[in-house]
């Protein structure tokens, strides 16, 4: 047999591309080459897999040895390759059975000992291999956990090279080696963050509820210290568990950043970047291998922008695409990369740079250009795509140490979101929608859902005054229809459209 | 003679048996020219084989093959030309191509002989 092929799956973004790794063997002077678009690591594969096999007790054949990467014209990087051209080789060579590889994807790199290592990434590439019809990965031992993930496939999972060759019928000793560890995973238990713990801001508990479940961006402003971090922190857990799907989503995200997941976590992410992060910070960047950012980190759970007039205009702007597609794509010379971006965006600012405009008791030192160009840092397109603009106000101090009054608590409030979910989902059942916030305009305007005269009456008035847009008064509608599912009522009245056009209406006009 | 002339030697008699019993007819040994010395010459059919004879006692300090680099090849093409433009009347019209022989072992009558048909 003087051909032999084998799987590998080379990663653009989160998607997986399976690549078909074939070896020839030709009677020619020795020599091993790596075609299809390797970049340097997967070229210094040569090595890794000459040393490899030689120390494994499998020489390589010492003929000419041709490794193509098939699609040759996908650009290929990473170690991950090592040990599919390993056995590719192996088999050309006649070494092990070419038939046994031939339905397998390998993934690891190998080290000059023949021990194979981790590789990031992981769980995406099985996946990619499972949804491509293949049965059978070998991953490095060191990924096991993460490969078990991935439901309908079966997962080997391979210490040293010399396994992997006995698999596929090769007769050699299996030394003991000491496996090589997963680069360490901070296995942070989640701190619990309950809302009895927030203290007399029941409108502002109220509003994050309804954001949780119409699924509503949510932009909090307020002077420091009347708790909107503390608010914020809290909404991740009200919104409801991730299905399997999602969570592998999430997964496979976290592996493609370098963490190895051990377990499927289905809390919703959180994502709190830093304010002076960068554009490549948020929306993901790299030149050969594209790196997540942290919006596509916070894909089915929470961005949360604290002190967002601070962040650069450039990088808050960025958000407006994936705000509205749900995706971001990181373009680059050689690849477009596509991350999934479905996240909640929640914003969080001072009212003025010094904090206290607008606070009773407290005095502004800003002067009002000041003032102003605080509040234009959120350009208007993004604002635009907030539902939710709500004011918090400082706690007073009889609310601050009464004690004993009825608070919502976090389990409370999370079966409140999931009740008003379901009802969403009920209604929206036949249409590609499942939460209040992605429904177009058109639908609640006209047709079947839409509002009585009088119970929209507040709502025609605001726009006929000019406080409102049209897509303002799309978005109060949304709103409206998320109180009537919190309420538990057949759809909006005067009160749910009253009390929408109150959260929407924050106090910049 | 050095050790490493007489192993040298011992293995190209035994390529040019080789070639012999596999229907090659040997027509030049050793031919030297300015740019270096061409084992063997042999003819068989409408082909002129250039032969590189490679002859280690083992394969400790790698396979005999591996010393036939880029290099080397474009060394023997050269050679190849050399012995072509000086022996026209033998040519006569043959395709001309390059191949080596491998033989590994400290006694190379009976070491196994290992051959490379066009090595390009």
């Amino acid at each position: 047999m003087s051909t032999a092929r084998t799987w590998a799956v080379a990663l653009t973004g989160v998607d997986g591309h399976l690549v078909e790794v074939e070896a020839d063997l030709s009677n020619q002077t020795p020599e091993f080459r790596i075609i299809g678009l390797p970049d340097k690591s997967l070229g210094e594969a040569v090595q890794r897999v000459h040393n490899a096999c030689k120390n494994t007790g499998l020489d390589l054949p010492r003929r000419r040895l041709t490794v193509n990467l098939s699609p040759a014209s996908l650009p290929k990087q990473g170690s991950g390759f090592d040990l599919s051209i390993a056995v590719s080789t192996l088999a050309a060579g006649g070494s092990i059975s070419p038939r046994s590889i031939a339905r397998t994807v390998h993934i690891g790199e190998l080290g000059l000992d023949g021990r194979v290592r981790p590789v990031p990434g992981v769980l995406p590439a099985v996946f990619a291999a499972a949804r491509a019809g293949f049965e059978r990965v070998v991953v490095p031992k060191a990924n096991e956990e993460e490969a078990r993930l991935v439901p309908g496939v079966e997962v080997m999972a391979a210490g040293s090279l010399a396994q992997v060759a006995v698999w596929h019928g090769a007769d050699v000793e299996v030394p003991e080696v000491e496996s090589v560890g997963a680069t360490a995973v901070e296995q942070v238990d989640e701190q619990i963050l309950d809302l009895v713990d927030v203290i007399g801001q029941d409108e502002a508990v109220e509003a994050l509820i309804a954001a949780a479940s119409g699924g509503h961006h949510l932009l909090l402003s307020g002077p420091p210290g009347a708790g909107k971090t503390m608010l914020a922190r809290r909404l991740p857990g009200i919104l409801p568990r991730l299905s399997e799907d999602e969570a592998l989503e999430v997964a496979s995200i976290r592996s493609l950043s370098g963490g190895a997941p051990v377990r499927l976590d289905t809390g919703p992410p959180l994502e709190a970047p830093h304010h002076s992060a960068s554009v490549a910070a948020l929306v993901g960047g790299g030149s050969r291998t594209a790196r997540p950012g942290a919006i596509a980190r916070a894909h089915r759970g929470v961005l949360f922008l604290d002190e967002a007039a601070e962040f650069s205009r450039v990088a808050l702007d960025a958000l407006r695409q994936p705000l509205e597609s749900g995706a971001i794509e990181v373009n680059r010379a050689g690849f477009t990369a596509r991350f999934p971006a479905r996240f909640q965006l929640v914003l969080a600012m001072n009212p003025c740079p010094c904090g206290n405009h607008g606070v009773r008791g407290a005095e502004c030192m800003c002067p009002p250009m000041a003032i102003r160009r605080y509040a234009t840092r959120l350009s208007g397109p993004l604002r635009d795509r907030v539902d939710i603009d709500l004011q918090v106000a400082r706690v007073a101090a009889r609310a601050a140490t009464a004690g004993g009054a009825a608070r919502t608590s976090t389990a409370d409030a999370a079966t409140r979101v999931l009740a008003a979910r379901g009802r969403a989902a009920e209604r929206w059942r036949g249409t590609p929608w499942r939460r209040n916030a992605e429904i177009p305009g058109t639908w609640m305007r006209q047709g079947a859902l839409r509002l009585s005269a009088a119970d929209r009456a507040p709502l025609d008035r605001a726009l006929e005054r000019g406080l409102l847009t049209l897509r303002g008064y799309d978005r109060v509608l949304r709103l409206a229809w998320t109180m009537a599912d919190l309420a538990e009522r057949e759809r909006p009245g005067l009160d749910e459209v009253g009390r929408a056009l109150h959260l929407r209406r924050g106090w910049t006009p | 003679m050095a050790a490493k002339d007489i192993l040298g030697r011992a293995g190209e008699e035994r390529a040019a048996r080789y070639l012999t019993a596999h229907g090659y007819t040997v027509i030049d040994r050793n031919w030297r020219c300015a740019q270096g010395e061409i084992d063997i010459v042999a003819t068989r059919g409408d082909l002129l084989s250039i032969v590189e004879v490679k002859t280690r006692r083992s394969s400790a300090f790698g396979h005999p093959f591996e010393a036939i680099d880029q290099r080397k090849r474009r060394r023997l093409w050269q050679l190849a030309h050399a012995w072509c433009d000086a022996h026209r009347d033998q040519v006569g019209g043959r395709t001309v191509r390059l191949e080596a022989i491998g033989i590994i072992g400290s006694n190379p009558a009976s070491a196994e002989v290992e051959h490379l048909e066009d090595i390009a």
